[in-house]
């Protein structure tokens, strides 16, 4: 849904989307590297299992709420990227394992 | 360890303005924000982003962040990025969770200066992938340096709506079409106020340019939009719309900005018990302060957008006026040096400050959106539509923590964040009350979401050295 405007270049790096390796930049949010994707939705809602995607990019909103490094319900908006992040779409709540 | 002479909340303009300021009177200063890096939304990444073409293109207003930024860093004030606050306890002892771990930071004065976020406005299907506000649209653009892959869709009103498209357009972006909400003769009810608005002639002239940008670029324009209903399954797929004179159109679109301005962001000012109070001319609640920027609790000081909107250079000097307050309260300067040094920042806040009424009266939202029709989902998390909370108005004359105990509404991560305002303008509405007199959800902590483990980790302040 969105694509960037400049060549990572250096600061290129990969993340695991759901187990897939895709390109990141040094310094950008998770949120923004799941919205360059052919999915964009970052949860499954608990209550009526519906998709949401990152809405605010600030921190108020908790949809892009999403399973980072093994923790669940990270707010990606406010988590920057690292090398070989792996990052989960979350089904529903987060489990107690995460 | 000793408590910190000021707890200060938020790194964007208010928040590293006051903590230079405070330095300066010799106060030691902590600066907790949950971002990454300072700077606020305003200046989001400006460390990274000034020196490179992005921050050419995101122009002068965010360029003004990196002196910011700058002074910010050789104030001497600690600073812990990616930290979140999730309660303060009078005293004051700060909670806050970094990396996963909570501790407990005690202060002798706090200054709250969490900034604005836009202001919710549902609307069918507003919840879809797909659909981020224009405040997210611009973000994105300054931490990834990304923009829309397709020709996008945007809609709503206010003046970031016009500067991210004028931004958009420069990086090379598309804009499929602009549905302007508008309303018509908000012009003709704002020109009162352009005496006062002349004195703040270069902000003007901006806004000005930024229209006749548009303007130049082609961008189809709808005006007078009224209701907007977006349409999908997992994905936003298309966007329908009306008019004021009644026009119908529904186009195919995979992707939609919405924008309809800003509001103070409150909640931890509530949460303290600090007084507010409802300003219709900007249709939120404003936390009641004093001259410094004190609020009804002695020594929780409130500056920024998060006082009342105003902008980011209101922002700073406001923040510099409450840090001589905090070091006046604080026995660091007396009140004459205090008066003296604040002269020059509120003079210039009294400039500043002269657009807001000319900007409220052109940009104040439309009525509908504060009363959504009965499908639209209203409390995000919890998925409560206004319907739910109508049938519950129905029950007797429910204020919005009866709502909250019975359907859930406010009760999910965001905390009301995204609801709180909408669920009392419909109980409003619903039971012929005043907004005043329904009030707003009671803020508790935690005012973000803390796991048993984060609490585990706490440990109580070492004594006293």
């Amino acid at each position: 849904m969105f694509r960037k405007l400049h060549d990572p270049g250096q600061a290129a790096l990969r993340v695991y989307i759901d187990g897939v390796a895709v390109p990141a930049e040094a310094g950008e949010s998770v949120a923004a590297v799941l919205l360059r994707q052919e999915a964009v939705w970052s949860r499954l809602t608990p209550v009526k299992g519906s998709k949401r995607a990152p809405y605010c990019l600030m921190g108020v909103c908790f949809d892009c709420l999403a399973e980072v490094d093994g923790v669940g319900s990270v707010q990606t908006c406010l988590t920057t990227v690292q090398d070989g992040m792996r990052i989960a779409r979350q089904r529903g709540k987060r489990s107690l394992g995460a | 360890m000793k408590p910190v002479d000021l707890l200060i909340v938020g790194s964007g303009p208010a928040g590293m303005a006051a903590a230079v300021t405070a330095r300066r009177t010799g106060l030691d200063v902590l600066v907790v924000d949950e971002q990454p890096a300072p700077g606020g939304q305003i200046w989001r990444d400006i460390e990274t982003v000034a020196g490179t073409e992005r921050g050419t293109l995101l122009g002068a207003a965010y360029l003004d962040g990196r002196r910011a930024a700058e002074a910010f860093r050789a104030s001497g004030a600690a600073y812990e990025p990616g930290a979140q606050l999730w309660q303060i306890e009078p005293g004051f002892r700060g909670f806050v969770t970094k990396a996963g771990e909570a501790r407990i930071i005690e202060a002798r004065t706090i200054l709250l200066a969490t900034g604005a976020q836009e202001r919710p406005a549902p609307f069918p299907g507003w919840t879809l992938p797909g659909i981020l506000t224009v405040g997210a649209g611009q973000i994105l653009l300054k931490n990834a340096g990304q923009v829309p892959a397709k020709p996008v869709w945007l809609a709503g009103s206010g003046p970031l709506m016009l500067l991210y498209m004028t931004q958009l357009l420069k990086a090379g972006g598309e804009i499929a079409g602009y549905l302007d909400t508008t309303p018509p003769g908000r012009l003709s009810s704002a020109l009162r106020y352009l005496p006062g608005a002349l004195r703040a002639v270069g902000d003007l002239f901006k806004g000005i340019a930024w229209s006749l940008t548009l303007r130049a670029s082609g961008v189809r324009r709808i005006r007078h939009v009224t209701d907007i209903e977006a349409v999908g399954t997992e994905h936003l797929e298309a966007i329908r719309f009306r008019t004021a004179s009644g026009t119908e159109e529904t186009v195919q679109a995979d992707a939609l900005l919405v924008h309809e301005g800003v509001i103070p962001s409150v909640h931890v000012a509530l949460a303290l018990g600090s007084a507010v109070t409802w300003r219709d001319d900007q249709d939120c609640y404003v936390p009641i302060l004093d001259a410094w920027g004190e609020s009804s609790q002695p020594n929780v000081f409130i500056a920024g957008d998060g006082a009342g909107i105003a902008g980011a250079k209101a922002a700073a000097l406001r923040g510099e006026i409450a840090a001589l307050g905090i070091a006046t309260k604080l026995g660091q300067i007396t009140p004459e040096a205090a008066a003296e040094a604040s002269k020059p920042a509120r003079a210039k806040l009294e400039r500043e400050l002269a657009l807001r009424p000319f900007l409220d009266a052109l940009f104040r939202p439309r009525e509908a959106i504060f009363i959504p029709d009965d499908e639209t989902v209203v409390c995000r998390c919890e998925e409560i539509t206004a319907r739910e909370i109508r049938a519950m108005a129905r029950l007797g004359r429910p204020g919005p923590n009866q709502v909250k105990a019975f359907t859930r509404a406010g009760m999910g991560p965001c905390q009301g964040r995204q609801c709180g305002y909408t669920v009392t303008r419909i109980l409003a509405a619903a039971e012929g009350r005043s907004v005043e007199e329904v009030g707003f959800y009671r803020i508790r902590p935690p005012l973000k979401p803390v796991t048993l483990g984060e609490l585990a980790s706490l440990r109580e302040p070492e004594a006293t050295s």
